[in-house]
């Protein structure tokens, strides 16, 4: 593990050098310079189709990025960058899309690619119930002693769906957590609550991206902002060189004209 | 009366706080319930249909023996069918591996334990073949299975000649013993049986790969973001229905004491049907071996039962239909409802 103290305000967590992404015909991403430092919440702004989720998901190891694109961690290049790296490497995603199996149980979902083994290798399924159980009264608010990790995910309602997501990121321990549109679908309670887990990230001293449409949600929480659009970052502002409405300006502007400025 | 249950009931369903009420044990294993439901049932009506045949331990050791032939590559195939997949190859699988057995030994003249080998290695590289065309190149199973079943079938035959092989007891004494001999005048077939499905339960429900063939079978995508290696897992499904597909053409070869290359003929609908009477959604990812293990011999019961009970073997396909239409249809509106749709859908 490498120790957040260390490294602090000298190599970023994640940075991403001249990543272009394609898919086919049509270019995801093109030289995308991008950079997470330890600590940091950064946000994620453009429109549908700038390339957020194909950044995010490059980042998370799910897409590798065309030959050029360097990814590294700690200041330290990866060449074999997957999902199982990067989640070894404590990197965590709130997908969009919640990433859940919806006809298993929960405790299934919680630990999802990242199943407990006890005695022989063989999978710890009673640590994995009752830690799913522990783990939904404390961070998701199931209070009662009927909590249990036997029910089907499909069950569940949206809001407590996205919970379980944000939970299965929280448990690992991650330093570097990234939330994809985690507030799209849930009710305003909901979203207040997703939203003061991302305050908790930077409080416990980890790094975040967040990504959302919502720029109401977005500017209040994030240290750094991306622009992203059609597939380059348009500009990166820290939140004290710019105010909300100057954002809102320039994001309309982005929109109309494909230029920051 | 009535006003109070009226009243206690809503407070029940919606408690103040947010908690969600643990499901009952029928709802988590409501289909493996059912089909030992079934099972028994169908027995009662068999031992009040025939009583001397049923009470007689002879009936019982003789689907003891034919069961296990394809019932253990139904625990197997139930990997496959978990992750979304199917395959129909097996049959051709069961030949070719024993072809290759037969060429080793009685051909090749080389000890039973190469001949073994050389079976499992065969049977191996044909699912994994099945599983690279699947997982690696995306092709549906049930289009490329159809193709892969002509190609172990085909070789098989050409390799063989089209003829078989006498499997004697004098010329294979050990093997007679480990497919063949009961142990302790218990058929030895469903020790197989038995010992390969507590082996597969194990694989299934508790270890990583076995949590994966869940995952997968439910949402390929989502395993994927989670960093699960979905086409390993597919492939080695399939690699695993290729090494028990073996396991089951010694056997049935054993028994009969003689390799027929149409070996594993006929024995496609009878494990498809017990993978699907026990619960295993067609879907994908969810599925039991419970299930498959107690459907097998439901399967093997109506064939052996219908005639034994003086019932005309006529009706042995219509007691077959009946009883998988009517389990398959209870299941998928127990599963409805334990999802909390309709029972017709939407």
């Amino acid at each position: 593990m490498i120790k957040t103290e260390n490294t602090a305000g000298s190599s970023p967590v994640i940075e991403l050098k001249n990543v272009t992404k394609t898919f086919g015909e049509v270019r995801s991403l093109s030289d995308v310079d991008f950079v997470v430092r330890p600590g940091e919440i950064v946000g994620l702004l453009g429109d549908n189709g700038a390339g957020k989720s194909t950044l995010v998901k490059t980042v998370m190891g799910f897409h590798r990025p065309d030959p050029g694109g360097e990814i590294y961690f700690h200041g330290e290049r990866i060449h074999d960058w997957s999902v199982a790296r990067a989640r070894g490497l404590g990197i965590e995603t709130v997908y969009q899309e919640r990433a859940l199996c919806e006809k298993q149980p929960i405790w299934r979902n919680m630990f999802m690619g990242r199943e407990l083994r006890g005695k022989f290798g063989l999978l710890d399924v009673k640590r994995m119930r009752s830690e799913a159980a522990r783990l939904m009264k404390e961070h998701m608010g199931f209070t009662s002693s009927a909590v249990h990790p036997d029910n089907v995910v499909a069950t569940m309602s949206g809001g407590e769906k996205q919970g379980v997501a944000i939970t299965r990121a929280l448990y690992f321990e991650a330093q570097l957590v990234i939330l994809d549109e985690p507030t799209m679908g849930l009710s305003l309670t909901e979203t207040k609550k997703t939203l003061e887990f991302v305050g908790n990230i930077k409080k416990a001293g980890k790094s975040a991206i967040f990504i959302d449409h919502n720029i109401f949600h977005v500017y209040p929480v994030v240290d750094r902002l991306y622009v992203l659009d059609r597939g380059k970052v348009a500009g990166v502002y820290s939140k004290d060189e710019i105010t909300m409405d100057e954002l809102i300006e320039r994001l309309y502007h982005v929109a109309r004209s494909g230029k920051m400025e | 009366m009535t006003t109070e249950t009226a009243n206690s009931d809503p407070a029940k369903s919606k408690p103040k706080d947010n908690s969600i009420k643990p499901p009952s044990a029928f709802r988590r294993y409501g289909s493996q319930f059912g089909i030992i439901g079934v099972g028994l049932a169908m027995w009662l009506v068999f031992v009040v249909a025939a009583p001397a045949v049923f009470t007689d331990i002879d009936i019982y050791v003789a689907f003891a023996q034919t069961t296990p032939q394809f019932g253990l590559i139904a625990l197997a195939l139930t990997f496959v069918v978990i992750t979304g997949e199917i395959d129909l190859s097996f049959p051709s699988i069961m030949a070719l591996g024993t072809a290759a057995f037969a060429l080793t030994t009685y051909h090749g003249g080389m000890p039973w334990y190469v001949g073994l080998s050389v079976a499992f290695a065969t049977g191996g590289l044909c699912g994994l073949l099945n599983g690279f065309l699947v997982a690696k190149l995306n092709i549906p199973s049930l289009v490329i299975t159809i193709g892969t079943s002509f190609l172990y079938r085909g070789l098989e035959l050409v390799l063989m000649n089209g003829t078989g092989v006498p499997l004697t007891r004098a010329d294979y004494p050990v093997m007679h013993a480990i497919f063949r001999d009961p142990v302790f005048g218990f058929p030895v077939q469903t020790l197989w049986m038995i010992g390969i499905g507590i082996i597969m339960w194990l694989l299934l429900n508790r270890t990583r790969f076995g949590a994966h063939v869940f995952l997968v079978g439910d949402n390929p995508t989502s395993a994927r973001l989670m960093g699960i290696n979905t086409v390993s897992v597919k492939v080695r499904a399939f690699v695993l229905v290729g090494l028990v597909a073996v396991v089951s053409g010694l056997l049935t070869s054993f028994y009969g004491y003689y390799f027929w290359p149409t070996t594993g003929e006929g024995f496609l609908l009878n494990t498809i049907a017990s993978v699907f009477l026990g619960g295993t959604s067609v879907f994908g990812g969810t599925g039991s071996m419970v299930g498959t293990f107690v459907a097998s011999y439901i399967i093997g019961a109506i064939n052996a039962g219908v005639v034994s009970a003086g019932i005309n073997a006529f009706y042995t396909q219509l007691c077959f239909g009946l009883v998988i239409v009517i389990s398959v249809v209870l299941q998928t509106i127990i599963e409805r409802r334990v999802r909390g749709q309709s029972a017709t859908g939407r």
